[in-house]
């Protein structure tokens, strides 16, 4: 009977340990937001959008790191994520079972948790020490690098959920595979692959660590992509680390609209897979 | 049936090869990265190596002025943190876990599971932030004297816990740490307990098992290379973890047996040297520690997934 007792209440310890560990991970993400919003609302204010960062001491905006930010996401994923479905594409179907999509799945999971911080130094070596300045380009073909494991890895799984069925009736019409991807494969995966474009801006528009010695940081406007190049992640962490109040606010501030920008994405991403979900099954 | 145009055909031919071409040179382009970035590192790196050699790893010293790099401190710094990181966020996360998988209720199951993975969503530097305004003060005010009173005077442990709070430092970095790959250990840990098949648990329940006893005698064993494998996965992102490290640790380059002295890792130190390094021994040693880097994430990176997909593969063959 004891031996009974002691078996429940050990039970329960461990289970209450459990909700324990749960509250504790949602305590810290509310704990996250909670910060966010109520240190970075003060520093929202429609100079954010409209000045330039201020010097020390100044005040100022954030523009040029907004602008900078977006235009170096962009071209990062412009240049990455061609890349990532096109070879998703490889190790769906052309590859599929070969030595070659088995290594290169391998290697592209690694990279998908490599630190970002070595892309950096990659990029650092064959090109910014080749042009022999920090450039925004540099900056963009850094997070171009860490976009393309994401669509990789959910371009070749989307595509691996799209009924055989499909891909054989296109064939029986004549169409070569390349055709068949085109217009068959791709319009079926669409949501999916979108999923994964998002994700991937989701994971590169926070990413600071690749850009501190890629794109650097610039205190004025500059549309140039062969310059320096202000943006959100390297602003933050300058003025975050900085005496100055206004700095720090607007580190704050900056550091709000990026966890908005990006928890929308992911908010977005997964709605986009819960409704492709329906489908999937039908599709088995 | 139709006559085929054969300029028709062979034009679709070439498409075809070009299609072909492209995918196949994109996949090549992945292996050719991580080639590219082995091979940037071993060069940028090779003036440090040749000038120190193996005593690179082996010195503490890290001093910009007589030019005499050693790389100990990091790694010290990197191994300490990343196992404070382990220790709190293994716990937890299969908490975390077996709560999805066995106790929410089905309503809660998915908010709360993309809660969790929303959490992983967040950006390190906004972790770094955070951590610096908010964790360390706190823990500086309230957890850090209790710990240097109560602890810190015992014999043996005693000695993790000395000197003054200073809020940030190793410990604080390892707690920034572990809140970061929480979301990733939780994640893995939950899909690998879910590949465990319902059968196997319900045979334990009609034993008469208790949750717990399922969970620990069935499910655990069941799953331990998967969980394993997570669990290393959330090891490599914790050991190369840049940003919020870099705010919270103090960016000292010693070794020092208080947890709550400040330190630096191998990432916080290229992070925070790297722009304002000026000579080619100095940039050269930096780059030595992105190759140190490089080479203990690839192994950790490569053990965890030969494990999770050795799991997948039986999970195939047993479906």
């Amino acid at each position: 009977m004891s031996r009974r007792i002691w078996r429940k209440i050990k039970n329960g310890i461990f289970l209450a340990l459990s909700c324990v560990a749960t509250l504790i991970g949602l305590a810290c993400l509310a704990a996250i937001l909670w910060t966010l919003i109520t240190h970075g609302v003060s520093g929202m204010s429609h100079r954010l959008f409209t000045e330039m960062t201020p010097p020390p001491g100044g005040s100022g905006g954030l523009l040029n790191a907004i602008y900078g930010s977006a235009v170096m996401t962009g071209v990062g994923i412009l240049i990455g994520s061609p890349i990532g479905v096109l070879a998703g594409t490889y190790l769906a179907e052309y590859g599929r079972g070969s030595k070659l999509a088995t290594v290169v799945r391998f290697i592209n999971d690694v990279l998908l948790s490599a630190p970002s911080i070595i892309v950096g130094l990659f990029i650092y070596e064959i090109l910014v020490v080749r042009m022999r300045h920090f450039s925004a380009i540099a900056g963009a073909l850094a997070l171009a690098v860490i976009a393309i494991p994401v669509t990789l890895r959910t371009t070749e799984d989307m595509l691996n959920l799209v009924p055989a069925g499909m891909k054989d009736s296109s064939a029986a019409l004549g169409a070569y595979p390349w055709r068949t991807t085109l217009s068959v494969l791709y319009p079926a995966a669409r949501s999916g692959i979108v999923t994964g474009l998002l994700l991937a801006i989701a994971r590169i528009s926070g990413e600071t660590a690749p850009l501190l010695f890629t794109a650097l940081n610039n205190q004025f406007w500059s549309t140039s992509l062969n310059g320096p190049m202000a943006n959100l992640p390297v602003v933050i962490f300058q003025f975050a680390l900085s005496p100055y109040k206004d700095w720090q606010s607007l580190a704050w501030a900056g550091a709000l609209l990026i966890t908005i920008a990006i928890l929308i994405l992911s908010i977005a991403a997964r709605i986009l897979i819960a409704y492709l979900s329906p489908s999937r099954g039908a599709g088995r | 049936m139709a006559i085929i145009d054969p300029r028709h055909a062979a034009r679709q031919l070439v498409y075809e090869r070009i299609f072909r071409w492209a995918t196949l040179s994109a996949a090549v382009l992945v292996l050719l990265i991580l080639g590219g970035v082995a091979i940037s590192l071993i060069y940028g790196a090779w003036p440090a190596l040749a000038h120190f050699g193996f005593r690179f790893v082996t010195r503490e010293i890290w001093n910009p002025v007589t030019d005499q790099y050693g790389a100990l401190g990091p790694i010290f710094g990197t191994v300490v943190t990343s196992t404070i990181a382990m220790l709190l966020a293994v716990p937890a996360g299969f908490g975390i876990a077996l709560f999805l998988t066995e106790l929410c209720p089905p309503l809660l199951k998915r908010p709360i599971g993309v809660a969790v993975e929303l959490l992983a969503a967040v950006p390190s530097i906004i972790f770094g932030i955070w951590g610096l305004f908010v964790l360390a003060p706190v823990l500086q005010r309230h957890v850090q004297p209790w710990l240097i009173a109560h602890v810190g005077v015992l014999p043996g442990v005693g000695a993790l816990f000395k000197g003054p709070p200073f809020g940030i430092g190793i410990l604080t970095a390892g707690i920034v740490l572990a809140i970061m790959v929480l979301p990733f250990i939780a994640a893995t840990t939950r899909d690998v307990f879910d590949t465990v098949p319902a059968m196997l648990k319900e045979s334990g329940y009609g034993l008469g098992a208790t949750t717990w006893e399922v969970i620990w005698n069935v499910v655990v064993p069941h799953s331990r290379v998967g969980i394993v494998g997570g669990i290393m996965l959330g090891l490599g992102r914790a050991l190369g973890e840049t940003m919020a490290v870099t705010f919270v640790i103090g960016n000292a380059h010693r070794i020092s047996a208080s947890l709550l002295a400040p330190g630096t890792t191998i990432s916080s130190a290229i992070a925070n040297e790297f722009t304002e390094a000026v000579g080619d021994l100095y940039t050269s040693s930096l780059i030595a520690l992105g190759l140190l880097l490089f080479l203990i994430t690839f192994a950790v990176i490569a053990a965890a997934q030969a494990m999770l997909l050795r799991l997948e593969r039986r999970g195939a063959s047993a479906a």
